[in-house]
C-alpha cells in the first residue's frame, strides 16, 4: 500500500516539539517577510515620488551612505559609545530601582506617598529632563546619564510593583504555614513569583533608557561628550543630510530591537515556560 | 497533642459571622472530616486552627510547631520542579541542607512520585500536583495536618487512589487530620468522625463517629450518606433562603 502505511511508520516528531520548532520559525519568517514588503513599498514610493532623491530618499540611497560612515569609523564608534552609555546606564538603573521598588511593595505609607510620583514620572517624556541636566551639569557624560536613569528607572519600579502585586495572595498563606520568615519569603517566593512582571518592567526600562539616551545626545552635542548615535543624527540635521538621518534612525531601531530580540525575549519566553506559560499568539509548546 | 477548640468565633467587617461559638476537641491521631455546605465556614475554621487568621471570639490550642496545611488547589511554585516544593518545605523547617536530598526522595516515594522529582508543576496532572503537595505539607514534619477540600477539583478516579493512599499515609503516620469536605462519601470514607457545620454562621449541627464496620458496610454507608445529605441540603436551602431575604 501506498500513502496511507507511509504516513503511519514516518518518525513521530512530539507534538509538542513540532508545534515549538514551527512556533520559532514563525517567530523569525514573519518579520523578515514584514520588512522586505515594508522596504519594497518605501523603494516603490521613492521611485514614484515626485520629490528630489535628497528630500524623500528611498532605501538603496540610504543604503548607499553606509560604505561611508563605515569607512570613516564615526558609525562604529557612535554606536560603541551609545550601546556602552545605554548598557552601563541601564544597569545602574536595575541597581537603584529593584531595592527601590521593594522598598515601596513594603512599605504601604512610602507606596501611597510615593507612587503617584513615580507613575507620573514614567509618563514625563525625558527629553523634558535635558536642558535642566544641561544647566546642573553641561555638556557631560552626567548629563546623558541623568535623563537615562530618569527615564528607566520608573518603568523598572513599576514593573517589579505591579509583578508583586499580581502574586496570587494564596502564595503569602502558603509562606506563613511553611513558616518562612519575612525575608525567606521575599528571597523563596516573592521574587521568583514576581520574576515574570519585574522582567516585564526590565524591558520597559531598557526600550525608555535606549530612548532617553538617545534625546539626550540629541540635544547634548559639544563639550567633553563623545559622539554617540544621537549625535550622529544632529549631525544629519546640520548637514541637511536625510540619507544620513535614515540611516542613522535605522540604525537606532535595529540596535534597539537586536537587545530585545538577543536578551529580553529569550529570557521571557524561558521564564514563562518554565512556569507553563505562553506570551499571547504564541504556541503552547 | 490534638486540637483545641473552646466557643471560637470569627466575624469578618461586612459579612458579619462566620464561625459562632464552635467547640470541638479533636485527639491526638484523629482523622476527623469536618463536613458543611459551601460558605459555612469550613475553610476559614481551618485557617484558624493554621494561624492564617485570628478568632474574634473564644480561643484554641494547636500543638506548639503548628499544623501543616493543604490547600484546596496544590498551590505549588511553578517555578519549582516536584523536589524543590519539597526541599521549600524542607528548608524552611530547618532541616539541615546534607539531609534534605534523601528526605525529598523518601516523601516523593511516599506519595508515588519518585520518579517526578524533576518536573515541573504544570507537567504533572491534577493528581500528582496535590500528591506532591501532601509530600511538602508531610515535609513540614508536624502532628497535624490540615487538608482544606484538597480533591475536590480531581475526576473520581483519582480521587479514589488517593484517598486510599491518604489512609494509608495515615495509618502510617499517625498523624492528627482534619480534613475539609463538602463531599459527604468523602468523609464516610476517609474519617473516624465527622463534624457536620451548619450553614452561617458555622456551628457544630452533628457529631458521627464512622466505625470501621460501617465504612465496610455498603448500606450502612449509604444510609448514613443519605442522612447527612438530607442535613447538608436543608442547611443549604437555609443559607440560600437567607441570602436572598
Amino acid at each position: 500500500m501506498s500513502a496511507p502505511t507511509q504516513a503511519r511508520i514516518r518518525p513521530a516528531v512530539p507534538a509538542a516539539l513540532a508545534l515549538r520548532r514551527r512556533g520559532r520559525a514563525d517567530a523569525v519568517i514573519a518579520p523578515i517577510i514584514t520588512l522586505i514588503v515594508l522596504v519594497s513599498l518605501w523603494q516603490i514610493a521613492a521611485w514614484a515620488s515626485p520629490l528630489r532623491e535628497d528630500l524623500f530618499p528611498g532605501p538603496a540611497a540610504v543604503a548607499a551612505k553606509l560604505p561611508e560612515l563605515l569607512a570613516d569609523g564615526s558609525l562604529l564608534s557612535a554606536v560603541g559609545t551609545s550601546l556602552f552609555r545605554a548598557l552601563s546606564g541601564f544597569a545602574i538603573a536595575v541597581l537603584i530601582a529593584t531595592p527601590a521598588a521593594l522598598l515601596l511593595a513594603h512599605l504601604p505609607l512610602l507606596r501611597k506617598g510615593l507612587g503617584p510620583l513615580v507613575s507620573a514620572m514614567q509618563v514625563l517624556p525625558s527629553i523634558a529632563w535635558v536642558p535642566a541636566a544641561i544647566i546642573l551639569f553641561g555638556l557631560s557624560d552626567a548629563t546623558i546619564y541623568t535623563v537615562l536613569l530618569l527615564g528607566a528607572i520608573p518603568s523598572i519600579i513599576n514593573g517589579l510593583l505591579s509583578g508583586i502585586d499580581m502574586i496570587p495572595a494564596q502564595y503569602s498563606a502558603l509562606s506563613r504555614v511553611l513558616g518562612a520568615g519575612k525575608r525567606q519569603h521575599i528571597l523563596s517566593v516573592q521574587l521568583p513569583a514576581a520574576l515574570p512582571g519585574y522582567v516585564a518592567g526590565l524591558r520597559q526600562g531598557w526600550a525608555f533608557a535606549w530612548r532617553s539616551l538617545m534625546a539626550a545626545e540629541l540635544i547634548a552635542v559639544g563639550g567633553s561628550l563623545a559622539l554617540g548615535v544621537g549625535s550622529l543624527l544632529q549631525r544629519g540635521r546640520d548637514l541637511a543630510d536625510l540619507p544620513l538621518v535614515m540611516l542613522v534612525i535605522l540604525v537606532i531601531l535595529l540596535v534597539g530591537v537586536l537587545i530585545e530580540l538577543l536578551c529580553f525575549a529569550p529570557l521571557e519566553r524561558k521564564l514563562l515556560r518554565d512556569r507553563g506559560m505562553t506570551r499571547t499568539g504564541e504556541n503552547h509548546a | 497533642m490534638g486540637v483545641l477548640l473552646n466557643e471560637v468565633s470569627l466575624s469578618y467587617p461586612g459579612t458579619g459571622l462566620v464561625i459562632d461559638r464552635l467547640s470541638a476537641q479533636i485527639e491526638d491521631g484523629e482523622f476527623i472530616a469536618v463536613l458543611g455546605a459551601s460558605g459555612c465556614g469550613k475553610s476559614s475554621l481551618l485557617n484558624l486552627i493554621a494561624g492564617l487568621l485570628a478568632p474574634t471570639g473564644g480561643w484554641l490550642e494547636v500543638p506548639d510547631d503548628g499544623a501543616a496545611f493543604m490547600f484546596q488547589d496544590s498551590n505549588l511554585l511553578p517555578w519549582l520542579t516536584a523536589g524543590e516544593n519539597v526541599d521549600l518545605a524542607l528548608k524552611l523547617a530547618g532541616q539541615p541542607k546534607a539531609d534534605r536530598p534523601a528526605r525529598i526522595t523518601r516523601l516523593l516515594e511516599l506519595v508515588q512520585l519518585g520518579h517526578a522529582a524533576h518536573k515541573k508543576p504544570h507537567e504533572l496532572s491534577g493528581g500528582m500536583r496535590q500528591r506532591v503537595a501532601l509530600a511538602r505539607a508531610l515535609a513540614q514534619d508536624r502532628q497535624v495536618l490540615l487538608m482544606d477540600e484538597p480533591f475536590a477539583a480531581l475526576d473520581a478516579i483519582t480521587r479514589d487512589l488517593l484517598h486510599e493512599q491518604l489512609r494509608s499515609l495515615w495509618e502510617q503516620t499517625g498523624k492528627t487530620i482534619i480534613f475539609v469536605t463538602h463531599n459527604v462519601r468523602e468523609a464516610i470514607r476517609l474519617s473516624g468522625r465527622i463534624l457536620v457545620l451548619s450553614s452561617h454562621p458555622g456551628r457544630i449541627l452533628e457529631t458521627r463517629r464512622i466505625t470501621e464496620d460501617l465504612r465496610r458496610t455498603p448500606a450502612l454507608a449509604a444510609a448514613l450518606a443519605d442522612e447527612l445529605t438530607a442535613i447538608l441540603r436543608k442547611e443549604q436551602r437555609k443559607h440560600e433562603r437567607t441570602n436572598s431575604s
